[in-house]
This record gives structure tokens, sequence and C-alpha cells, in this order.
């Protein structure tokens, strides 16, 4: 470098000895969970779970990380990442304490319909294997489905939004056929496709593939017009207003559209593995509902939640990357 | 001679870098929901290659529509337009505008905006250095990887002229291209656009509101009336470059454009 080398301001020596700040809701929570542990310990079931004592240590385990961040690390980045949450880390202890108190301390909410967490805890430490299983045949009948419809969405939607000719026969048969929920046509495809597992395919598909359609042809056509007119006097072809213009354009209609596409494949695919295929998460409820196994029921759904969730902040993820040129961006 | 050019009159001396351009009793008019909106009236004027010509009309009167007319984005009702005697009949590279609101590409940087033209005409790898060259020219190195919302409204008006001269137009047309900037930063894109004219001769065709912009920058200044917009004044700068707007001609020329846009 051939710049002057100018000298970082330095903290002064005394800094290190100073007493680093402790993150006070970040103690709190730990000593509330540490309560919760040793109120699960100390007040006995009244009739014995399996479980009580690995959910009381689950809870102690989660109040020791806690603690030697809020007393360490004021400044450390995790800290920094965990404290907005800071006021719900102190709510779950509580009301995790309160779930458990009411069922299995005192049962005044009664079995079988409001299992205690420990109870919920086994369903995970006994039927893992299930799970899991459950969640990979619901991904492995999901994605493909979905990929599939966002494809064939956004290619007829582009064609829609762009070409009269695809407007005049797309668009109504968008309009009239589109509101039709996908769940609809079930008994349909079951009929018409060879098995259950390519029939939710579709489905799935189709669930999606209307959304983006109808979304992306709304974006392109959307388009400010200036946007043509200066690609049109710098010699662009069709194909460069198409590709370079109208689509980057109507991305954040698109990712609208992959957005509302997502949760109604989550709906078919669930009302899929319940009605025909013979696997995965909405199988798992089915069959848990059936024996009346409520904790395994609560424990899937709350799988379910985190898998759906999870998947619909990648989406937001990937968007926030491709639309990065977007000034103040909505948030979900 | 093309049997064009002999309709439309083409006046001599084509070969410089500059397109001529032929304006032919052209009218237009805007269909609105109450009706027809006549916005040009009878229009004709010619200009000479290389020529600098000022449009000066108050606002709504159709300079804008005259200016996509000209760029051939849009066809007269009537009348006949052309570019070295040929009739223009779509947009064309050679012929390229600065539109008033500079419209950039949002989900491109600076650098890919000015880089637009290049690409369409599949030029952008042989022509990589002319991109830097422009940005330099306009001053917005330093923002070459900026997206458009990081840039102020100067700023962005400054890449849209960017985004046209790195295609070295024939005939450019500038629609109040300078409008957003202040008084210090205009002064130096005005010289800065007078010093590309001499350099590269094209053809110059400037929509302002400004009477001393006009004067700074142009060698004949049309003057146009309300909507539907008539030409009702024609004005020959003969005055050295560069000019000062206190030379005793320059003032003398601004009273008399002025007390002529007063109203009566
Ligand atoms: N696409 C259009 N459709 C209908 N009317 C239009 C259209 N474009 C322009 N007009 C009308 O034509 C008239 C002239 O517009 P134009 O933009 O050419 O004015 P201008 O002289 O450039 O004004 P300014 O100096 O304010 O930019 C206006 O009354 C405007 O409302
Ligand atoms: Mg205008």
């Amino acid at each position: 470098m051939t710049g002057i080398d100018v000298a970082r301001p330095t903290a002064p020596p005394l800094a290190r000895w100073t007493v680093a700040p402790i993150w006070s809701e970040g103690l709190a929570a730990a000593l509330v969970w540490i309560g919760a542990g040793a109120l699960t310990l100390a007040w006995p079931d009244l009739t014995p779970w399996a479980r009580t004592g690995l959910w009381a240590l689950f809870q102690f385990a989660l109040a020791a990380p806690l603690l030697a961040l809020s007393l360490a690390g004021a400044s450390w980045t995790l800290t920094g990442r965990l404290k907005p949450a800071g006021r719900w880390l102190i709510a779950l202890p509580l009301a995790l304490s309160a779930w458990q108190v009411l069922t299995a301390k005192t049962g005044i909410l009664p079995l079988p319909f409001f299992p205690p967490p420990q109870s919920i805890l086994e369903v995970y430490t006994d039927d893992a294997g299930r799970l899991v299983e459950s969640v990979v045949h619901s991904l492995a009948l999901l994605l493909p489905g979905y990929f599939a419809g966002a494809l064939f969405g956004f290619a007829i939607g582009v064609a829609v939004g762009w070409s009269k000719t695809a407007s005049y026969w797309g668009h109504p048969i968008l309009r009239f056929v589109g509101p039709l929920p996908a769940t609809a046509w079930l008994p349909v495809a079951f009929f018409f496709f060879p098995g259950a597992r390519s029939a939710s395919t579709f489905l799935i598909g189709l669930s999606t593939l209307f959304p983006v359609a109808v979304l992306t042809a709304s974006g392109v056509g959307s388009v400010l017009s200036g946007y043509y007119d200066i690609a049109r006097t710098l010699g662009a072809s069709r194909s460069f207003l198409i590709r370079k213009v109208a689509v980057p354009a109507a991305l954040p209609h698109v990712f609208v559209g992959l957005f509302m596409g997502l949760g109604a494949s989550f709906a078919v695919l669930i009302v899929a593995e319940m009605m025909g295929v013979k696997a995965g998460l909405g199988w798992y409820l089915q069959w848990a509902q059936g024996w009346a196994a409520y904790a395994n029921l609560y424990g899937a759904l709350i799988i379910m939640a985190l898998l759906f969730s999870g998947l619909i902040a990648l989406l937001f993820a990937v968007r926030d990357r491709v639309l990065a040129w977007q000034k103040g961006m909505v948030r979900w | 001679m093309t049997a064009l050019e002999q309709t439309l009159d083409v006046p001599s001396a084509s070969s410089a870098h500059g397109l001529s351009v032929q304006v032919r009793r052209v009218s237009h008019a805007f269909a609105t929901k109450t009706g027809q909106l006549p916005v040009l009236d009878d229009v004709s004027f010619t200009i000479e290659a290389g020529e600098f010509v000022a449009l000066l009309g108050p606002s709504g009167c159709g300079k804008s529509t005259l200016l996509r007319l000209l760029s051939g984005l849009d066809a007269p009702r009537e009348g006949k337009i052309g570019a070295d005697g040929v009739r223009i009949t779509g947009p064309d590279p050679s012929r390229l505008l600065v539109f008033q609101d500079p419209t950039l590409y949002p989900w491109r940087s600076v650098r890919q905006n000015l880089a637009v033209g290049l690409e369409t005409r599949g030029v952008l790898k042989a022509q990589k250095g002319r991109v830097d060259e422009i940005l330099r020219l306009v001053g917005l190195e330093a923002f070459a990887d900026a997206l458009p919302h990081e840039l102020s409204g100067g700023m962005a008006q400054r890449a849209a002229l960017g985004r046209v001269l790195v295609n070295d137009p024939r005939l450019l047309l500038l629609d109040e291209p300078l409008g957003k900037l202040d008084a210090l930063t205009r002064m130096t894109l005005q010289e800065e656009l007078l010093k590309i004219w001499q350099a590269r001769r094209f053809t110059s065709v400037l929509v302002t509101h400004d009477v001393e912009e006009a004067l700074l920058l142009a060698q004949r200044i049309l003057v146009f009336s309300d909507r539907p917009a008539r030409i009702i004044r024609e004005l020959a700068v003969p005055l050295d470059y560069p000019r000062r707007r206190d030379d005793p001609a320059f003032v003398a020329l601004r009273q008399e454009i002025l007390s002529g846009l007063a109203p009566h």
C-alpha cells in the first residue's frame, strides 16, 4: 500500500481489567430454566412418567449455555444474536412449567388429550426412527412436486404475461380453474394416476403452479413501460427484453407466488399423506390419532411446524439474496 | 440520393458523425378518455448533422413527445420524420434518448446499467474499457458497483446520461437531463456535455426549461407554443464556445427570449 498507514485507535490498557457488562435478560432466562428443571424434579408426578428426569436435565442443559453467555460474553456475536430473543427465553420455561403443573403434577388438564411435556420428549426418544423416516418421506414427496410446479408455473406465467395469444387462452383458464383448491382434485387424481405417490406429486405441483403462474404473469404485465423503451432504443432483441428486463422486474411478484405456492403445497402434502400415501408426517398424524396417541400427535405437529417454517425461512433467505437490489423490502 | 431523401429535402453535408434530422409537417395526438388530445400541431424543422439544437417550451406542450418520435419509439399520427434522409420507422442505437426520468434498472449495478447497450449489441467483451471510460466521464467511477437505489437523484441522471453515451450515438436526444442537479454539478456537466459534443460531433437535441442552459449549449433554439405545440420562434445563437453568462451578447439574447416568452 502506498497510502499513509494511519495508526488505529487502540483501547486503553485499563479496559482489559474492567468487568464485561452482564446480559441481564440472559441471566434471568438461565435462572428461570434452572427453576423449571428444579420444579420438574422436586414436585412428584401424579402418575410417574418415564422421562421426567430427562426433561429436567434438558431444562438444566439449556440453562448452562445461557448462564455462560450472560456472564462471560455480553460482547460475543452469539450473545448479540440471542439478545432480541431475551424475553422469549424467559417466557418459554415459564409456559412449559405451567403446562407441566397443569398436566403431570396436578392433572387439572386431563389425559389423554393433554399429555405433559415429558411425554412428548418420550415420543422423541422412543419413536425417533419413525419420525425421521416420516420427515424424509414428506420431503421426498413435497420437493419434487413443488419444484416442478414452480418451474411450470413460472414458464406459464412468463408466457401469459408476455404474449397476447398466450394471455388470451391462458388467462381465462387460470382465472377459472385456479381458485379450485388442489385437494379438490384428489379423487380425480387418484383415479387417473397409477399410484398414490404420483397422484400426490401431481397435486402438489398443481397447487404450486397456479399461484406462481398468476403472480408471475401479473409481475410481467406490470413492468414499467420505460424499462422496455430504454432497452428497445439500445437495440434489445425480444429475448433480451424477456430475459433481462421482464423477468428480473417481475421477480418480486414471482417470489410472492412461490411463497403462496409453498403454503398451498403443505396443505396438499398432508391431506395426500392422510388419504392415500402410507408414509410421511401426515400419515403419522393419522396413525397417532387412530391410536389416541396424543403425545405422538403433538410431537409430530411440533416437528411439522419446525419443518414448514424452516422451509419458508429458507425461501425467504433465497429471496433476500436474489432481491437484494430492492429497497425497503417487506420482511416476513 | 434516395427518393425519400428528395421528399424530405435533406440539407447538404451529412458526412459528419452526426445524423441530420428532418421533421416535416408532423402532428401528433393521444387518445384519452375524454377524446383526442392534440399535442403537436404541424411542426416542421431541420437539424443539420452535428448541430446542437435546444427546444424550449412550456410544461406539457409536447417536448417529450417530440423526442420520443425522433427516437423512433412512437410514430407520428401525421407527417414524416427522417434521419439522414431515411424515414425513421423504429428505435435504433444510433439515435438515443436520455429520458426525463432516469429509469435505471434497479436490479443492475451502475456499471451493469451503463453496459446494457453493449450487451444488447453483443459487443460487451470487445469494448470492456468503454464503460469505465464513461463512468469517469460522468463522475461515477466511485459508484460503479452501487445499486440505483443508493444513488442521489442527480447521480441517477448522470448514470442515465452515461448509459446512452457508452453507445456513441449519432443523434443524442436529451430530455431535461440536468433537471435534478444542483447548480454546481449542473454547470460542470454542461461543460462536459459541450466537450463531448465538440469531440464527437454527434447531433444534439436538448429539451430544457432553462433559457440560460439553452443559450450556453445550443447553436439554435426552437421555442414552442402551449399545447398543441407549434414552433413560435427560431433563434440562432451566434456566440463562440465556451460562452459566458455575463457576455453582453449573451445577456441580450436571454432578454430577447424571455420577453418573447412573457405572457402578453
Ligand atoms: N402516453 C400518453 N398518453 C396520453 N397522453 C399523453 C401521453 N404522453 C403524453 N401525454 C400528454 O401529452 C402532453 C404533452 O406531454 P409531454 O410529456 O410531451 O410534455 P412536455 O412538453 O415534455 O412537458 P414537461 O416539460 O412538463 O416535461 C401532455 O398533456 C400529456 O398529458
Ligand atoms: Mg417532458
